[in-house]
């Protein structure tokens, strides 16, 4: 925050420095600390874009102020949220699973959203949070990626890409940006999924949820994961897993959208009703799935407790 | 923080519940018993705010069972389902409710059917196949939704109990280390391990 402020502001000694160095002409920006290395994040040393903040003492307390819908039913600004996503890895690569609501409030504002962000043919990142900051960030970090192949002819590690995007949003950590991420690929070391929030962590992992939905996600998720799943059933699972929070979490729903990462780049699996599944299931011959309709009713029907002798 | 969860099977009913007692940020005791039985063939889990579980819990204990020796049979599970309902709903409208949520399940030896209620403390209830309370059904209900079978044998029951509480284990920041799992079937109540 500190930092942040300093360096836009226009009374602070950075800014007095920066003026000296206007004078003289120095190169701008550039400190001694980043001699050599201008190649890799020669972007960095300028500090990501500067941006428009309100012009008020504190900035993130004026947009809760304006936000809080908890607080206050009926503030201005009702910003999106409520989700479930998912991702994992396994042996044949990353399945990359979400559901498509859009909330705001008790509202839901939209049932078709996308919440896989496609950053390049190889990398993907997923929504959950504030929708317009985590679509705004991901293609941002999108074009970062872009210039990053262009500077060095070769394609950002996963590592790379989640790491720019955890410095970018700690950058602005306190003033109100929200986010939960996964940033997902393969790179020179194989599949990688990296979860980047907007408090600044960056976790490793093989498997990850994240959204309202995520605990519903991860009971299904957990209990079904092994690394040796086929294509097939990796692909179930995630679609399974997702329909399982569309179900019970009042915040996400209405349709799952299934990518599948592998050595060649991200594919679209499909897009489901959650509805559709509930009753029918992902539809005729859909191999790794169990046939039939997900919901529980219709799993079970005709089917009895009841143990009275015959 | 108590959690609890309950599921039917072919014939019977599995009520589990964690054994912890905790005040603020302290376990004062780690083998308490939060499933009563309240006759021969059924069970009631309890949880909610300290002090008013035991207090009603044994209140329902004794009325139930004071209901059994005035007409020699014990309330079946829907009556007796119903009749608690009604005390936590009567409670509700009085000066001071009891904050106390349920998980009832019961054998019904005259129709040979498991019952299961799911009653929370607004009075709240709903015949379930499976359920759960506290911060576990969060993770549980999902799972149950995909791995219950209404017509599980006893040993199937437990494995997909053991889901729950494997989830549990694995994902929630604090979890009890301990349950108490009490079965209710056609030879009446009986505790196992887990």
């Amino acid at each position: 925050m500190n930092s942040f402020l300093t360096r836009y502001s226009s009374t602070s000694p950075d800014a007095d420095i920066r003026k000296a160095k206007e004078l003289y002409g120095e190169d701008e920006e550039v400190s001694e600390m980043m001699w050599g290395s201008a190649g890799g994040f020669g972007n960095l040393a300028k500090g990501v874009p500067s941006f428009k903040i309100p012009a008020v003492a504190d900035p993130s307390s004026f947009l809760r102020m304006h936000t809080d819908d908890h607080a206050d039913p009926s503030c201005r600004i009702k910003i999106k949220h409520g989700t479930t996503t998912l991702a994992f890895r396994y042996k044949g690569g990353v399945i990359v699973a979400v559901d498509s609501r859009a909330t705001a409030g008790s509202y839901v504002a939209s049932g078709t959203v996308k919440k896989v962000i496609e950053i390049n043919p190889y990398l993907l990142g997923t929504m959950a949070g504030g929708a317009a900051d985590c679509q705004y960030w991901e293609t941002y970090l999108g074009i970062q990626c872009r210039l990053h192949e262009l500077r060095n002819r070769e394609r950002i590690s996963v590592a790379a890409a989640s790491k720019y995007l955890s410095n970018l949003v700690y950058s602005y950590k306190g003033m109100g940006l929200s986010m939960g991420t996964m940033i997902c690929g393969w790179d020179k070391t194989g599949p990688a999924i990296f979860y980047v929030d907007s408090d600044g962590s960056r976790l490793k992992g093989d498997l990850f949820s994240v959204g309202s939905g995520s605990t519903f996600a991860y009971g299904v998720l957990d209990q079904g994961y092994k690394w040796d799943l086929t294509d097939e059933e990796a692909h179930e699972l995630g679609r399974r897993s997702i329909y399982a929070a569309g179900h019970r979490d009042a915040f996400s729903g209405n349709t799952v959208n299934l990518y599948h990462v592998q050595q060649d780049g991200w594919k679209f699996i499909g897009n489901y009703d959650v509805s559709e599944l509930h009753y029918n299931g992902p539809g005729d011959n859909v191999p790794g799935a169990p046939g039939g309709g997900y919901g529980y009713d219709i799993r079970v029907e005709g089917r009895s407790s009841s143990n009275a002798p015959a | 923080m108590d959690i609890s969860f309950a599921l039917t099977g072919k014939g019977y009913v599995i009520v589990a519940a964690d054994t912890t007692a905790a005040r603020s940020i302290v376990k004062m005791k780690v083998d308490e018993d939060k499933i009563k039985v309240l006759s021969p063939h059924l069970l009631m889990a309890f949880s909610g705010e300290p002090g008013d579980t035991v207090q009603f819990a044994e209140y329902i204990e004794r009325n139930i069972r004071l209901y059994q020796i005035r007409n020699t049979y014990a309330l079946r599970p829907p009556s007796a389902a119903s009749w608690i309902r009604r005390a936590l709903a009567d409670s509700l409208r009085s000066r001071r409710p009891y904050s106390v949520n349920l998980l009832v399940g019961g054998y019904d030896t005259s129709t040979h059917t498991p019952h299961l209620y799911w009653v929370d403390y607004l009075g709240t209830m709903s015949e379930v196949p499976f359920a759960a309370h506290g911060y576990g059904a969060y993770f549980a209900l999902s799972l149950l939704d995909r791995y219950h079978d209404p017509e599980a044998s006893l040993e199937d029951g437990l494995a997909t109990l053991r889901r729950c509480l494997d989830e549990v284990a694995k994902r929630l920041v604090v979890t009890p280390e301990k349950y108490k799992v009490k079965v209710v079937d056609k030879d009446g109540v009986r505790e196992v391990e887990i």
